[in-house]
């Protein structure tokens, strides 16, 4: 059964294909299986999803709507475009999700701190505010760039009582804090929880941050029945590390007639070797806890990416979309800086809905296939992300003073 | 019989232990580097680690990760590392010379060539530091294949049935990370790691060397006591830190000179 493959990843040791795994230092290994194992029983177990839904329907505001952006279908003459809110959810982005069902992890474990590494500040933001909810100590790291870049993220987060570690260790950007996390989660193991972002790291994070995210996917199933009686055509989500679009996918895999575009960041052009496009411009190979397709030299020295939006600005990718990239079951395209600012002003202007920068790469995309597509296709955009942390940046690039 | 055999064999019979220095293949240019290595085992260096640079060396404290961003920058690579080991084994043939670093340069290399290559060159051991032994088979059956030993750390979080899964595969000899952080940071504590290695020893006759948080000549006596070798490495890469290369070789000299009476 196709259905099987599909539900059945990864495998016992956290592989899809060959990808993921476990791939960090020999220290962290008792507690990385730890991790596993309280994972495997939490998610067998009724009340810790009771105490999850009861959060997400009253804490985050889900499920969030799946709105027919009708004036934006019709302007583009093809396709019926679907939009997947996640950005009404409380913090504006789909990060929130999977903020909430790691702690209630890490609450059950007993760990009494939490880490985190971000890049715009988004994860940031989300994990600070499970950490208020919940009364957790957390410090979360932050390249040297992004910190001066993102500055309103960094005032929320310390509202919210979290501690902001400014990274200054190699270009200073997401992948440096996500290596000072892991430096500092060796140093910590005894008491503290690090909540991964996206949907990559050591086993079980790509599988768990898959599976609280999938509330995405699961809420679209039921929802398009409601309107349309059936499985939408296509599906398209912006991909940096993948969390949204495997939330997004995942629960549709098995429906072999969904056909499902993850958008990657095509910053400056693919070929400009300015990009975070990880399938379209790297190979295969091994960082921050698993094997995936990675931007890197020759020497296998882990390359800088480059994105307009800071969310997808990754040298890496999920593993299971490294597989479903090489399975085929996914297609990867990409999008560059200049088109997510179109897609940017187009949803803007059209439907009254500022996205993201990240979530703008899936609204191009959407646009540029929707015209050749008839009505009858039904297509699902996920709006992973609301775009007021963006105004700064598309005004710089728009030539406006703000 | 192989080097690192060899070398703690010698060592034993001279009522000896092992003083393992570590620094940063091509740290900071190659000239430099080489001129280093080929130098250490006349200055009281038992084995070598050469580490392997890396652009994202999650598992080292900054000292470390400063001698892999100047190598990085002055152009080192794999190729350039796997040179180093075949000039130094000219005039080199006794001491025993282990890679350590990160998987990802080692897999970009491609595996099965890497260790062909590396055996070709005279290294005798392996230390990948995010390669956990549920994973280290690909790599573990091409090593075996060329005489290279892989290295397996053990850690202050490693318990009796872990150990047990460390031992299966593990060669040449054990690493013992002192404490649980990164590289060249907290100091150890000789009163909490005795029973662990008493424990080690109960399930295995190979070697076990303590590393990591190893700074003055006192830690290399007190861990040479309870072990059977002593790394140090932030200490010495940390030289080239602020000192121009010819100053930093001669200090680096002099701290393993000092430090070999010690063990």
């Amino acid at each position: 059964m196709i259905q099987d493959l599909y539900k059945n990843q990864p495998d016992d040791k956290g592989h899809f294909g060959i990808f993921g795994g476990r791939y960090v230092a020999e220290t962290l290994m008792p507690l990385i299986l730890t991790v596993g194992d309280a994972w495997k029983e939490a998610k067998n177990d009724p009340s810790f999803w009771k105490e999850f839904e009861y959060l997400a329907k009253y804490y985050i505001g889900r499920p969030s709507p799946l709105y027919y952006a009708e004036r934006l279908s019709k302007k583009l003459g093809g396709a019926k475009i679907y939009l997947k809110r996640d950005e009404l959810n409380h913090t504006g982005a789909h990060k929130i999700n999977n903020c909430l069902g790691q702690i209630l992890l890490a609450k059950r474990m007993g760990k009494t701190r939490i880490i985190a590494e971000t890049g715009a500040g988004q994860h940031g933001v989300a994990t600070a505010t499970v950490c208020a909810l919940f009364d957790m100590p957390c410090t979360i790291y932050m390249g040297a760039t992004d910190v001066e870049r993102q500055k309103p993220n960094v005032f929320r987060m310390k509202l919210l009582g979290a501690e902001v570690k400014s990274v200054t260790s190699g270009a200073s950007t997401l992948k440096d804090a996500m290596n000072d996390a892991m430096r500092d989660w060796v140093a910590n193991v005894e008491d503290t929880y690090y909540i991964i972002g996206t949907t990559a790291g050591p086993h079980p994070y790509p599988e768990m941050v898959r599976d609280f995210q999938s509330v995405i996917g699961n809420e679209t199933k039921e929802q398009m029945k409601e309107h349309e009686g059936r499985v939408p055509d296509i599906l398209v989500a912006c991909i940096g590390g993948g969390s949204n679009a495997m939330g997004l996918f995942y629960p549709f895999l098995g429906d072999k007639e969904v056909k499902m575009y993850g958008v990657e960041a095509g910053g400056y052009g693919v070929d400009s070797g300015k990009h975070a496009a990880s399938l379209a411009g790297g190979r295969a190979g091994i960082l921050h806890g698993n094997r995936t397709y990675l931007l890197q030299d020759e020497d296998g020295q882990i390359k800088e990416a480059h994105s307009i939006s800071a969310g997808l600005d990754y040298p890496g990718i999920g593993p299971e979309h490294s597989w479903l990239h090489e399975t085929g079951r996914v297609e990867y395209v990409s999008i560059t800086d200049d088109d997510a600012l179109e897609g940017f002003k187009l949803l803007t202007k059209m439907e009254g809905i500022i996205p993201a920068l990240e979530s703008s790469h899936a609204v191009a995309f959407a646009a540029k296939i929707a015209p050749s597509l008839s009505e009858d296709n039904i297509m699902v955009v996920n709006l992973s992300g609301r775009g007021d942390k963006d105004i700064f940046t598309v005004a710089q690039h728009l030539g406006v003073e703000i | 019989m192989s080097r690192i055999k060899n070398t703690f064999e010698r060592l034993k019979k001279e009522n000896k232990k092992a003083l393992i220095t570590f620094i940063t293949g091509g740290d900071p240019d190659y000239e430099t580097s080489l001129e280093l290595f080929r130098s250490l085992p006349e200055n009281g260096a038992d084995i070598i680690e050469l580490g392997m640079p890396f652009s994202d060396p999650m598992a080292d404290g900054e000292a470390i990760q400063k001698a892999s961003i100047r190598a990085l920058a002055n152009g080192a690579d794999m190729k350039q590392t796997l040179k180093m080991v075949k000039e130094f084994r000219k005039g080199n043939q006794e001491t025993p010379i282990i890679l350590m670093g990160y998987y990802n340069p080692v897999y970009a290399y491609g595996v099965e060539d890497f260790c062909k290559k590396a055996s070709e060159a005279g290294i005798d051991g392996l230390i990948i530091v995010d390669l956990p032994p549920e994973e280290d088979e690909e790599l573990r059956i091409y090593a075996d294949n060329n005489g290279i030993s892989i290295i397996r750390l053990i850690t202050p979080t490693t318990d009796e049935n872990r150990l047990k899964i460390i031992l299966n595969g593990a060669g040449g000899f054990l690493y013992y990370v002192s404490i649980t952080g990164v590289t060249g940071t907290a100091s150890a504590d000789v009163n909490k790691i005795t029973p662990h290695i008493e424990m080690i020893k109960k399930y295995t006759t190979l070697p076990v060397a303590v590393g990591f948080g190893i700074k003055t000549s006192d830690d290399v006596k007190v861990m040479a006591r309870i072990s059977d070798a002593v790394v140090v490495g932030s200490v010495l890469v940390k030289e080239f830190d602020a000192k121009d290369g010819a100053t930093a070789i001669s200090e680096i000299q002099n701290i393993v000179r000092v430090l070999s009476k010690a063990v």
